[in-house]
């Protein structure tokens, strides 16, 4: 792969949550690559360290959380081995993020205004308040809001909105990568959809990179170039978007694309996947998805298998390859 | 805005049955307890014929709801009346206190606020650690300790062991009077006539007396600052800010402290009581010339009008900083519309 085309480089990744029964394994060895400009959309189900993931990108885990082994390369950079400052500045300027909840991501207590001019002071040191301001109020406007809403607070403002505002201050720097975590969850179903819509726009116009983390296959499916399964903190599948939905290769992704509902074929029930999540302190051997894996092998509980390249797709099954 | 006048007036109208119910119980409570200002005076060898005639003078012989409704009626023209045991006009002798008890009460509540707030952001900040552990057990020490204890305690050490600063009364022997006629403030007088040397021993005067009272309450606030803080920095738009790249400190000591000063607000406006109650035994313990001393005086000297002047004065003070408090919310919060 070109390494200049390389925006972000997962290398083995571990997270662990130490807690008093043991450890948490939240993320057990991932490796993913990122472009720029791309759309990575990251799907699992709750619990499966999508999230998790998408936090340890720019070290924001709460303790006990931390990244045991592993590396994030950005740019180059491994930001598991930076110092706090230059952690600060790809936080404000490189990766941004926003968050699942709009209506609890602003200070109650700070006027709009006051967060852009907080965000812009800290990452470019001297500019004027004035200056600050001006971009402050050109970002609203680019996103559709007046910039006279600019000094009310955020309990004056609707969620689709908060969350307008959660990306302008997200990309007031100009970053090239996008952690969104379930931006739309709190958003009812028209709001998400115009939000995709921005999402879709700014990626286009800025060249943006964006990593969607999301449990909605549909949200993915529209916005994304190519789409990673997540399945008990490790990656089942990684495709393009139209490939993964046309032909699923892991059994996991065909269980979750099977428990879509669809309207259009007359289904007596709802496809479930038998058994639960897995226990992440003491996760099956093997493959972690074979206890609940139709067509689990002899292998599948003795060897983790590795990701082998079939169609475009990087499935991480037995049943695409041999133990080497 | 107008709403905000509106509340104020409503509040300030309110302290006015709040001072009569309180200034009714005193009234009673004291004609209650044994003894009053004649025997006080006089002793209790006095011929019969003295005291009656004392009791007499003093309209102390009339049915207590004459006097009661004597005493509410001059107070409701703003007399508090004269001084049952000295020449002297209650108003005069409270404005005479008064910027004493002010003084060591605004110094003591900033030193209860910076130590208590400051100690319990950062045990919140440093959670779960060696120095969380030691600033959670000053809490709990300095929240037990008796007020007038520590003041023994602060004067041995640094009065009398270290030396270093003065244990009783607002100034040395070498400071003129004259100097302070303005205000009754000495901090401020001092100022109006650039007496430097003269600031300087109100100040050192104030240190002990202001610590005593000011640690003494700083360990709820260490306490009520650390469990906000806890729940604050767990907040969503705190994960938000440090994703922008905002420095650590700037967000646990202005985001997130901003966002759990508001219950310490209240407690605040709550605890003034407590400060007031705490001035009395500070003020004795140091010879602090202030109200809490002339109530305490005249309590012994049973000079009823003093007393019920002071209760009244006290009172007014904890409502009026209650109302500042509930003021300061709506600046701070812009979601608390009056």
């Amino acid at each position: 792969m070109d390494h200049t085309e390389t925006l972000l480089d997962i290398q083995d990744l571990r997270v662990e949550f130490p807690i008093s029964i043991g450890t948490v394994r939240a993320v057990q060895g991932v490796s993913l690559t990122l472009k720029r400009g791309e759309v990575m959309g990251l799907v699992g189900e709750s619990g499966c360290g999508k999230s998790t993931l998408g936090f340890s990108l720019l070290r924001l885990l709460r303790p006990p959380g931390r990244i045991a082994s592993g590396r994030i390369l950005y740019h180059g950079r491994d930001i598991v081995a930076m110092e706090e400052k230059e952690l600060l500045a790809v936080r404000g300027t490189g990766i941004a993020m926003i968050f699942q909840d709009p209506l609890t991501s602003l200070n109650p207590l700070m006027s709009i205004s006051e967060h852009f001019v907080e965000t812009l002071r800290t990452h470019e040191k001297g500019i004027s308040r004035h200056d600050a301001l001006e971009r402050a109020g050109g970002m609203l406007e680019s996103l559709g809001i007046g910039t006279n809403r600019l000094h009310e607070y955020p309990h004056q403002m609707s969620g689709g909105m908060r969350q307008r505002i959660m990306i302008g201050l997200a990309l007031i720097m100009k970053p090239d990568l996008l952690v969104a975590d379930e931006p739309t969850t709190a958003l009812d179903v028209i709001v998400e959809a115009q939000f995709l819509d921005l999402l879709q726009t700014l990626r286009e116009s800025l060249n943006l990179a964006i990593i969607l983390i999301t449990h909605n296959l549909g949200n993915v499916a529209q916005l994304s170039d190519r789409i990673t399964v997540m399945y008990g903190g490790t990656i089942a599948e990684v495709a393009p978007a139209q490939a993964l939905f046309d032909e699923p290769l892991h059994p996991y992704t065909q269980g979750l694309l099977a428990s879509i509902p669809n309207i259009r074929l007359e289904q007596p029930r709802l496809h479930t996947m038998p058994g639960s999540t897995p226990d992440l302190v003491d996760p099956p051997s093997g493959c972690i998805f074979h206890p609940r894996c139709g067509r689990a092998m002899d292998i599948c509980s003795r060897q983790r298998p590795p990701a082998f390249l079939r169609n475009g797709h990087e499935v991480s099954c037995w049943l695409y390859g041999d133990a080497p | 805005m107008k709403n905000l006048f509106r509340y104020i007036l409503t509040r300030t109208l309110m302290t006015i049955p709040m001072v009569l119910i309180l200034l009714t119980i005193i009234f009673v409570v004291l004609r209650l307890m044994p003894g009053d200002p004649v025997s006080a005076m006089l002793g209790g060898h006095a011929p019969e014929k003295v005291i009656e005639q004392k009791r007499e003078q003093l309209g102390l012989n009339r049915p207590m709801h004459v006097q009661y409704a004597d005493y509410i009626w001059k107070v409701c023209h703003m007399d508090l009346g004269e001084s049952m045991v000295l020449q002297q006009e209650v108003t005069v002798a409270i404005a005479e206190k008064l910027p004493a008890t002010i003084e060591l009460t605004a110094f003591g509540m900033l030193i209860t606020l910076v130590i208590g707030v400051l100690l319990g952001a950062y045990a919140a900040d440093k959670r779960r650690t060696i120095r969380d552990s030691a600033i959670r057990l000053y809490g709990i020490v300095v929240y037990c300790i008796p007020v007038y204890w520590l003041g023994l305690m602060l004067q041995l050490v640094f009065g009398i062991w270290l030396d270093w600063l003065p244990i009783a009364g607002r100034t040395g022997p070498r400071i003129f009077a004259s100097d302070f006629q303005n205000t009754g403030f000495y901090l401020v007088d001092t100022l109006l006539v650039r007496d430097w040397e003269a600031f300087r021993d109100v100040l050192i005067h104030l240190v002990l007396p202001s610590f005593t009272l000011g640690l003494t309450l700083s360990g709820i606030f260490v306490r009520l600052t650390r469990a906000n803080m806890l729940d604050v920095l767990k907040a969503d738009y705190i994960l938000a800010a440090e994703s922008r790249g905002i420095p650590h400190g700037r967000i646990v000591y202005r985001h997130a402290l901003m966002n759990a000063f508001i219950p310490i607000l209240t407690m605040m406006g709550l605890q003034v009581a407590l400060l007031m109650a705490g001035a009395i035994l500070t003020e004795t313990t140091f010879s602090w010339p202030g109200m809490g001393r002339l109530l305490l005086e005249r309590i012994y000297l049973r000079d009823y009008p003093t007393i019920q002047g002071v209760i009244i004065v006290f009172a007014l003070m904890v409502a009026f900083i209650s109302l500042l408090v509930d003021i300061i919310y709506a600046i701070v919060d812009p979601r608390i519309r009056y």
